[in-house]
């Protein structure tokens, strides 16, 4: 019978000391396999120096649909940005 | 044993070899144990100084003085707790529960920044908490997203970034009490008479008697010394003050011209220890009110997963 495994999602970390950043999806049979296959499929060209693995399984996602509700908190709260605030002429180091 | 023994030694050496070049340390990396606990210590007290540095603030929640000052200030309250949180989660890369961080907290034997020992008596006080203790909390944060560890310098870097509103919002507020009345004047000055000391010991110790910073400095969790983050702050702060009229609170304050800082009077450091002691203002306050809701809530959690385990029957 056909089995064509179960998906992984790949993070790549490009360089040292950066986030590990979603780059696409494997097949693997098991966790090693997941990491060789994402090595071969996403690194050829040596873009990582370090690659996780996660079961798409585990991946929660929000829904474009739902964005404009789901991220409505924060719209109208523009004092969240430092340049909401006036300081007086001459101020330094702020 | 032998064998076992030298290649913990192989693996120190390749490890502080990693670190004299820059190389991030990442979760799932061979580090030495003291490294490990060097950092659960460190940054867990950071979490802890997050959220316990929402109660000075909260007090003032329901007495600020408009709409716009109550919304700026649930705002940064709000950001306290997210930092909390990433610091929380990062700490947890390490190996250690949340559960049992929140347990060395309330049981004292994890500590936080003593500045929140101290209570805020008026309205000047946050903007003195802003400007001052957000103020070294940037200078002592914008080093540490240089440091060794990954996790740690990335919450940091997005810290930074979120701190610089706290900062402004806290100045503006002290700016507009000294362009007021005479009495917002001394109120302002006031303010800065109290928090100017003790965020100067924000810093911890001088670097003669630091305990930790020796080997801290080595591993690169920390990258400068504490005495020279003080006088970085210190140059920024006294300048700040000068421009919105406001007097530092120190008669010794001089400026010397050959190396441009501010020079000051030595700093009491028997207060210092002695809040870190536990005998400040407010220490007994702060852990007694984290305990009381932290129980309180107890509750929610119960039925958050009452609810998922049913939702999970469902499917």
């Amino acid at each position: 019978m056909d089995n064509q495994f179960s998906q992984w999602e790949v993070f790549i970390q490009k360089k040292n000391g950066a986030a590990h950043e979603h780059a696409g999806s494997v097949h693997a049979a098991d966790k090693n396999m997941a990491l060789q296959n994402a090595r071969d499929v996403y690194t050829r060209r040596n873009e990582g120096r370090s690659i996780w693995v996660v079961p798409t399984d585990s991946i929660v996602a929000s829904t474009i649909e739902d964005e404009v509700v789901f991220f409505d908190p924060a719209n109208d709260k523009i004092y969240r940005n430092p340049n909401f605030y006036k300081m007086p002429k001459g101020t330094t180091n702020l | 044993m032998q064998k076992n023994e030298s290649s913990i030694s192989f693996l120190e050496k390749q490890f502080q070899e990693k670190i004299n070049n820059d190389i991030k340390i990442e979760p799932k990396d061979w580090m030495p144990e003291a490294y490990r606990n060097n950092l659960i210590r460190q940054m867990s007290q950071h979490a802890h100084s997050e959220i316990i540095g929402m109660q000075p603030e909260g007090n003032w929640v329901l007495r600020a003085p408009t709409l716009r000052a109550k919304k700026i200030l649930l705002a940064k309250i709000q950001d306290e707790a997210g930092h909390g949180l990433y610091l929380y989660s990062a700490t947890e890369t390490l190996g250690i529960d949340r559960k049992e961080m929140i347990e060395q907290l309330q049981q004292g034997k994890a500590k936080y920044s003593s500045i929140f020992n101290y209570p805020t008596l008026n309205w000047a006080d946050i903007g003195a908490v802003g400007w001052l203790v957000d103020g070294a909390a940037i200078v002592n944060q914008t080093m540490l997203a240089r440091g060794s560890y990954g996790p740690y310098s990335r919450a940091m870097l997005r810290i930074c970034k979120e701190e610089g509103f706290h900062q402004r919002q806290g100045y503006e507020i002290m700016a507009k009490m000294m362009a007021g009345n005479a009495s917002q004047k001394e109120m302002a000055q006031d303010s800065l008479n109290r928090w100017w000391e003790p965020s100067l010991m924000m810093f911890g110790p001088h670097d003669s008697e630091s305990t930790h910073s020796e080997q801290s400095m080595k591993w690169k969790i920390k990258v400068e010394s504490n005495d020279n983050l003080r006088q970085r702050f210190i140059n920024k702060t006294v300048d700040q003050a000068h421009h919105i009229g406001l007097t530092i609170p120190d008669k010794n304050l001089t400026y010397n011209k050959e190396t441009r800082n501010w020079e000051i009077s030595p700093i009491n450091w028997e207060e210092f220890w002695n809040v870190v002691k536990g005998n400040g203002p407010c220490n007994r306050q702060r852990i007694a009110h984290h305990t009381k809701y932290h129980n309180e809530g107890q509750w929610v959690r119960e039925a958050a997963l009452v609810f998922a385990k049913k939702e999970m029957e469902i499917q």
